[in-house]
């Protein structure tokens, strides 16, 4: 299967709906792609069971603040300096190319340079939803390690860091980028198919296009993505209040929704760190990490993001499950509610409807 | 110069009609014409004002404001007309060329600014480091390149609005190479953070200037001929007025006035503080939601002509039909517009004589609507019921993307094609056509508050507090400036874009203060 052109509409709304309110911006990611797409031909979708299992998977993707990102936007050339940086050091080729997170953005990002180079892009990714930190991959939760991680910027300055845990890998990715100028492009966790399997978390691609394509063709768009992700409404209202403020380059705070129609007399509150985090009524927990949490516009059904949400909007709020991995005890741990700083345990989604915090 | 707050002239410069209003101190309406818009802007304007100040009741020496909106603008980007050929330059790169400049813009409207576009070497890091030197020599290769083939110039560079040096450095170039009068528009003057948004705005902002000047000549060439001295505003997108000379360096900003205008007309003639308005004029209808007596702000990028800015204007869907819309048949159906025949109509229109189906032909023919000089001619039956059906389903499927909810809402049309508009539309309460609906855009200008904005980036050492309030009283002070009462005026936004990072905390903030007129 290929991606074209009049496809990255569709993906672009499926990989928002999937960074549960962050990954980054989905709109000039979309531009990107479509821009490299019409100039070098269609990219080559394909699963692990299509390559060799020797064949390199180089996941990549951007770091960095949105707002810069959406003013600083990349060259294009990125990619091609991680990949000449990681044949480098693997004295390998590079046999596909990945998108380290499905959600938001980054879900696109690595299709333009995976149409300029001709290689083809696995059908998965490493978190299946946006996470804000870098070890909180699929990978990590199966026990790889993020041996080498490469941060290349637009000038076609690269640094190599071999970090001792994932831990150790955001921290030093974080502070390259911000000596970059607040956003750059990242590969880590290159590996070969053969430990990509069960490591990733496959099909992410196609369901992000699944969901576009369900919103994009549906009379009732919000119902469409409910069904398409099997997702609870956990309220649909107008937003009353957002308190949001940058601390140590993540945005925090939250938004809290004010039901109407069927929701009257209901507020429900979102947490948010970059990504929407937990979902509370009265003090329990409706939903919460892993699992996914987007606010999406009450008519379009389009995902609202984190940073763009204003007072007064008319939103829905879903949550839906994560991929099983994440429901792991190692899963819970990397990045359930306590990964977060929050005193409680994790609530499937499933059940979070009277849990007390 | 302050005018002691007396008669209002309000003016209203559609593509099909400009009307006039004359309002007094008490918002009574004491004169009103509609004259077809001329093709040269002047005479449309000319007359318009002469009809209205020849009624009884009104003494020209007592008019003390005039002011003036116009969708001049967004008709000339909706049917890529008069638009300059823009010399597009970003400075950005190594940075910023994945996203080429004009890419995802509609193929004409290129065509139509002539497509002439580079990115250099330049631009800034969030930080106020340079991402790389500007590129001197490649902004002047490209200026002369397109030397004789451009009219104006817009300049994007990556973090202008913090740091703008690399915009007025390409600017200078500019002028050494097009010559001093070459139009220049500048994106941090336009826009806020968010490049190709940014860039866009700004590009748009370098094609409409003619347009504006244009306006700005009629209007005030015929306020000199009729005698008329006084304060003249001009009507922006946020339903606020701004002076004259600051129309025409930043047109872009009169883009959705007229939908703004047209949106508090409505309420003021009908009283009503929540509804669905609609607009129809002679080329295109704006849709927007009454709330609480203002109408609704976009909470998305609002889109020009297919084109994403950053601009935060009336939440309003315009379509391309208006009451001189065309009606084709075309081997595969009966197709509508977008072209009009605007201020022909009265010429132009089967009904009128004339030789063009439109859609107000259509409307005539149902007995919709009574107007024309003469019955619809024989021929054009099946295309034109066809072109009414394809009307309906319009306006019934833009009610339908504008409501929220289900509940059916009350729909306050105005405008000067408003017997488009049927009396039954799904979704919709009731169809209300207050008196004076004809010239509503006009009477909103008229009763709009003026704004006064300052926007800096300042040093946040003083206190967070302080550095907002000292923000604060600026804009007051230029909005009083601009003629607002002292006693009213509001703070109605506060942007504040923390600059991270740097030893000194440092932000831009940009405030905007409205107040009605003073009365004095």
């Amino acid at each position: 299967m290929f991606i074209e052109a009049g496809d990255i509409d569709a993906l672009a709304r499926g990989c928002a709906v999937l960074g549960t309110g962050g990954g980054g911006e989905v709109s000039t990611e979309a531009l990107v792609a479509r821009q490299a797409i019409e100039q070098y031909g269609p990219v080559r979708l394909v699963t692990l069971d299509d390559l060799h299992d020797d064949d390199i998977v180089m996941p990549v993707g951007g770091i960095g603040a949105p707002s810069v990102s959406a003013e600083k936007i990349g060259s294009g050339d990125e990619v091609e300096f991680l990949r000449a940086a990681v044949e480098g050091i693997l004295s390998l080729p590079v046999g596909a190319l990945m998108a380290g997170e499905i959600g938001g953005g980054n879900g696109l990002y690595p299709i333009a340079a995976a149409a300029r180079m001709g290689l083809p892009l696995v059908d998965g990714d490493g978190i299946g939803r946006a996470f804000p930190e870098v070890h909180m991959a699929s990978m990590n939760v199966a026990g790889l390690m993020p041996e080498f991680v490469v941060v290349a910027d637009e000038r076609r300055n690269s640094v190599l860091i071999r970090p001792i845990d994932g831990k150790w890998a955001e921290l030093l990715a974080r502070a390259v980028t911000e000596v970059f100028g607040g956003s750059a492009a990242m590969a880590d966790y290159v590996m070969p198919v053969s430990r990509a399997r069960g490591a990733i978390i496959e099909g992410t691609v196609s369901q992000a296009l699944r969901i576009g394509r369900a919103v994009l063709s549906a009379t009732n768009p919000v119902a469409a993505l409910v069904e398409a992700v099997g997702a609870v409404k956990l309220i649909e209202g107008k937003v009353a209040d957002v308190e949001r403020h940058t601390a140590g380059g993540f945005v925090r705070g939250s938004v809290v929704v004010e039901g109407y129609g069927p929701d009257a007399g209901r507020l429900v509150r979102v947490e948010i760190q970059n990504e929407n985090l937990v979902a509370l009524e009265d003090g329990a927990v409706l939903a919460c990490v892993p699992d996914l949490i987007t606010l999406v516009d009450s008519q379009s059904a389009d995902a609202v993001a984190t940073e763009v949400v204003r007072y007064g909007q008319r939103v829905a709020i879903l949550a839906f499950p994560c991929a099983p991995i994440w429901r792991t005890p190692r899963g819970i741990e990397i990045a359930g509610p306590r990964a977060f700083g929050y005193d409680f345990d994790y609530v499937p989604m499933e059940a979070g409807h009277g849990v007390q915090a | 110069m302050a005018f002691r707050l007396d008669l209002r002239l309000g003016i209203d410069v559609g593509g099909t009609h400009t009307d006039a209003v004359i309002l007094d101190r008490d918002n009574v309406v004491v004169a009103k014409t509609k004259q077809p818009t001329s093709l040269d802007v002047t005479t449309g304007v000319r007359a318009a004002i002469a009809a209205v100040i020849a009624q009884p009741g009104v003494d020209r020496e007592r008019i003390s404001h005039v002011m003036l909106g116009t969708t001049h603008a967004t008709n000339a980007v909706l049917e890529r007309r008069r638009l300059h050929s823009v010399a597009v330059l970003r400075v950005g790169a190594p940075s910023s060329v994945a996203v080429r400049p004009l890419f995802g813009w509609p193929a004409d409207l290129v065509a139509a600014i002539g497509g002439h576009a580079e990115i250099v070497r330049g631009g800034y890091e969030y930080d106020g480091r340079e991402i790389v030197a500007f590129d001197a020599e490649a902004t002047r290769a490209f200026f002369t390149s397109v030397k004789g083939e451009v009219e104006a110039v817009a300049i994007s560079a990556v973090f202008s609005p913090m740091f703008a040096t690399h915009e007025l450095a390409a600017a200078v170039i500019a002028r050494e190479v097009l010559g001093a009068d070459i139009i220049v528009s500048l994106s941090h003057e336009i826009g806020s953070l968010g490049l190709l948004a940014r860039e866009n705005a700004t590009v748009l902002n370098a094609a409409l200037t003619e347009v504006a000047r244009e306006v700005a000549t009629a209007l005030t060439t015929s306020l000199q001929e009729h005698g008329i001295d006084a304060s003249v505003l001009f009507a922006q997108n946020d339903g606020t007025l701004m002076a004259l000379d600051y129309a025409v360096r930043f047109p872009i900003l009169t883009i959705g006035s007229g939908p703004a205008n047209s949106i508090r007309g409505a309420a003021f003639l009908t009283g009503r503080t929540d509804a669905l308005v609609a607009d129809v004029g002679g080329t295109s209808t704006d849709f927007g939601m009454l709330v609480n007596g203002f109408p609704r702000e976009s909470t998305s990028a609002v889109d020009i002509g297919g084109v994403s800015t950053n601009f935060r204007m009336p939440d309003v869907l315009a379509i391309a039909l208006g009451g001189g819309t065309i009606v084709r048949q075309t081997p595969t159906g009966v197709e509508l517009g977008p072209d009009s025949v605007g201020y022909r109509l009265p010429s132009e229109a089967l009904s009128f004589g004339g030789s063009t189906p439109t859609v107000t032909d259509a409307a005539v023919q149902a007995g919709r609507a009574t107007i024309g000089t003469m019955p619809v001619p024989a021929g054009h039956e099946r295309a034109l019921s066809s072109a009414l059906d394809i009307v309906d389903s319009m306006i019934a499927d833009a009610v339908d993307r504008m409501k929220l909810g289900k509940g059916d809402v009350a729909l306050i049309v105005v405008g000067g094609g408003s017997v488009l508009i049927p009396e039954s539309i799904p979704g919709v309460s009731q169809v209300l056509r207050p008196d004076h609906y004809d010239v509503a855009n006009a009477i909103g200008a008229a009763i709009a508050q003026v704004s006064g904005r300052w926007d800096e980036v300042v040093s946040m050492a003083p206190g967070r507090t302080q550095v907002i309030e000292a923000a604060c009283a600026q804009a007051r002070a230029r909005a009083i400036e601009a003629g607002a009462d002292p006693e009213h005026i509001e703070i109605v936004e506060i942007d504040e874009i923390p600059l991270a990072y740097l030893t000194e905390p440092v932000a831009r903030i940009s405030v905007k203060a409205v107040g009605p007129l003073g009365r004095l």
